[in-house]
């Protein structure tokens, strides 16, 4: 049965995938170990998107599908998952930008592979940034930009961070349309990804490496 | 002895339509594309811009007295605040809208077509948009929600319509639309009359008409990026025949306006088929044949297609080189450009691929070697221009310039 599940949703057969959750939650399994399934196939799923063979239309739709389940599962659980945490990632966009497709896409991945994530929105001011870092003590900062605008934004963020006194806590890592290594040498953040499996690969080098 | 603007137009035009057919230009032409750069060079706001288009249109002189582009659109970037405003625009924020004033304006993604509503759309857009789009989109217009099936007007069918303009919602939305369009008629006026300030000025314009893919019409403002892609998975034949529905519509809204204007250019702006936001096999089947009908609309109307790739194409090279020689421009955002001179020489005329970043944050030593590296690589035989990856907001002038004249001196030694 589980690997049923695993294997519907790994296809994206969305039908199928909430029939076999409902079916399982009715014959008695644990709806952790049905959630935890279904995490596992999400992982599965970021790792074709890696290999070149999903794009962000599956990772969008396996999304959706996956808060399809959760919305089915949460319910029966008695209090909330509390999965092992690999490392806590504050996220959001820079001020002046609201763009978030691609950022809501590197909040999945990272959220499938185990981070807590903190996701701030769009159109985030430096101090808010600091602000959250300073309440969740992250490991990881992420900041999310489409357009040019962004670059002043970061670099601004950055400053922000580190007069704050918090720079050499936290791994900072850019991404986005305008966005690449160039810019993450004038903003000064300590890497570049250009999609959101880059995201959870730079984050879970980081985190690692502690 | 200094060349007059009409000259200079005439030399200008020639140069870029030369390049566009695959002939060899004198030069290779810098047709940027500049949004919010002007603003920025001329010291004011892109909200003073926007809330007055003569603002806009100074930045604009200021902008082509120091620079030599040689196409280039003017103000038309500068979008009317004020009618925006007016009709509660939902889709986009905007600087004294949700941004601050020197902020670019940007989308705001939402769903303005529902997953059930594919059936009503494709059977009757105008309704659909009337009715349903219209209302959603520009919250003054509300009242547009009340109006019956004008489809069902014959005989004394159009009793309903009339009867419409008796309910207050209706009568308000249509004054709100008489008002709106007094405005949107001051930006009009002076969008027309920048073109022909600027052929007097010898400059060509570089619009005449605008288009989209067919997908993305149904993608952007209507159904939303999620609603767009997970309706590939969840309803793939409804999805075809709204894209099949919008390919006639695509071409009459770029085409006849660009017949009209007397300028043979349309700008077909992508935005979901690059590389990363869907598979191969679903861009060649959800995008790149209606897209390419599209492109065929414009070549048989006799307009010159500019198709703006956004994001990186190298990967839908092999699809897209699949037109007719010496009428297709590919305008390039990210792409290897080797590759995109293998598949597209001799073929379509290739534009861009200057990262903007450079432009903001290079030296002026680099962004002459990046020109150089591009006009080497794409420009060899003609068939190349010269432009950023992106619109132009941010960038340091320059850099900006160095791109200008660098290109025009090595291009015509290169083509010397």
């Amino acid at each position: 049965m589980a690997e049923d599940l695993v294997k519907a949703l790994v296809d994206l057969s969305e039908e199928e995938a909430l029939k076999i959750v409902q079916e399982r939650l009715d014959a008695g399994d644990a709806p952790l170990k049905i959630l935890d399934d279904a995490r596992s196939a999400m992982t599965i799923i970021g790792d074709r998107f890696s290999e070149g063979e999903y794009f962000i239309p599956e990772l969008v739709y396996s999304g959706e599908i996956m808060t399809e389940i959760s919305e089915i599962i949460k319910p029966k659980l008695a209090k909330a998952p509390d999965f092992k945490r690999q490392g806590k990632v504050v996220i959001g966009t820079v001020a002046g930008d609201i763009h978030d497709i691609g950022k809501n896409i590197v909040v999945l991945m990272l959220d499938t592979h185990g981070f807590e994530v903190h996701d701030l929105g769009v159109d985030i001011a430096p101090e808010k940034f600091v602000e959250t870092i300073r309440e969740v003590k992250p490991e990881v900062v992420g900041l999310s930009g489409f357009l040019t605008l962004a670059y002043d934004a970061m670099k601004e963020t950055i400053a922000a961070i580190k007069d704050a006194g918090l720079r050499d806590q936290v791994k900072i890592m850019i991404g986005g349309g305008q966005m690449d290594n160039r810019v993450r040498e004038y903003v000064g953040a300590d890497a570049y990804g250009p999609d959101a499996m880059a995201a959870v690969s730079l984050a879970k080098g980081w985190v690692g490496g502690k | 002895m200094a060349k007059s603007a009409e000259e200079l137009y005439e030399e200008r035009l020639k140069r870029s339509l030369d390049a566009m057919q695959l002939k060899l230009p004198d030069t290779v032409p810098v047709i940027p594309i500049i949004q919010a750069f002007p603003m920025y060079y001329a010291g004011i706001t892109i909200q003073e811009s926007m809330e007055d288009i003569s603002k806009a249109a100074e930045a604009w002189d200021k902008f082509l007295a120091d620079f030599d582009p040689d196409m280039t659109q003017g103000p038309l970037l500068s979008l009317p605040a004020k009618v925006m405003e007016r009709l509660d625009l939902r889709w986009f924020k905007w600087p004294g809208h949700g941004l601050p004033a020197s902020k670019m304006y940007q989308y705001v993604e939402g769903e303005y077509m529902k997953a059930d509503e594919y059936d009503e759309f494709v059977f009757d857009p105008t309704h659909f948009m009337l009715t349903k789009w219209l209302p959603r989109t520009l919250g003054a217009l509300e009242g547009l929600s009340k109006l019956p099936l004008i489809r069902d007007a014959m005989w004394f069918g159009w009793f309903s319509i009339v009867g419409a303009f008796g309910l207050p919602e209706v009568r308000e939305a249509f004054e709100t639309l008489t008002d709106a369009a007094e405005e949107l008629a001051k930006y009009n006026a002076a969008c027309a009359a920048y073109v022909e300030k600027m052929k007097k000025m010898g400059f060509p314009s570089s619009y005449g008409g605008f288009s989209w893919a067919p997908f993305d019409l149904v993608g952007d403002t209507l159904r939303g990026s999620h609603g767009i892609m997970t309706d590939m998975f969840r309803r793939p034949d409804k999805l075809l025949k709204a894209i099949e529905k919008m390919i006639p519509i695509s071409i009459e809204m770029g085409v006849g306006p660009a017949i009209a204007s007397g300028i043979p250019l349309v700008w077909i702006w992508l935005h979901k088929g690059c590389a990363g936001f869907m598979s191969d096999e679903q861009f060649q089947k959800f995008y790149w044949p209606s897209l390419r009908a599209l492109i065929m609309g414009c070549i048989e109307g006799g307009i010159i297609p500019v198709v703006y790739c956004e994001g990186d194409y190298t990967p839908r090279l092999e699809h897209i080189k699949d037109v007719p020689r010496g009428k297709v421009v590919y305008h390039f955002e990210r792409i290897d450009m080797i590759k995109a001179k293998e598949a597209l020489g001799g073929i379509a005329c290739i534009m861009g691929g200057l990262p903007n970043s450079l432009l903001v944050l290079g030296t002026t030593e680099e962004v002459k070697e990046y020109c150089k590296w591009l006009i080497d690589t794409a420009g060899k035989d003609g068939g190349y221009i010269m432009a950023s990856g992106a619109l132009v907001d941010e960038a340091k002038p320059e850099n900006l310039k160095t791109m200008f004249d660098f290109t025009h001196e090595y291009g015509y030694e290169v083509y010397t």
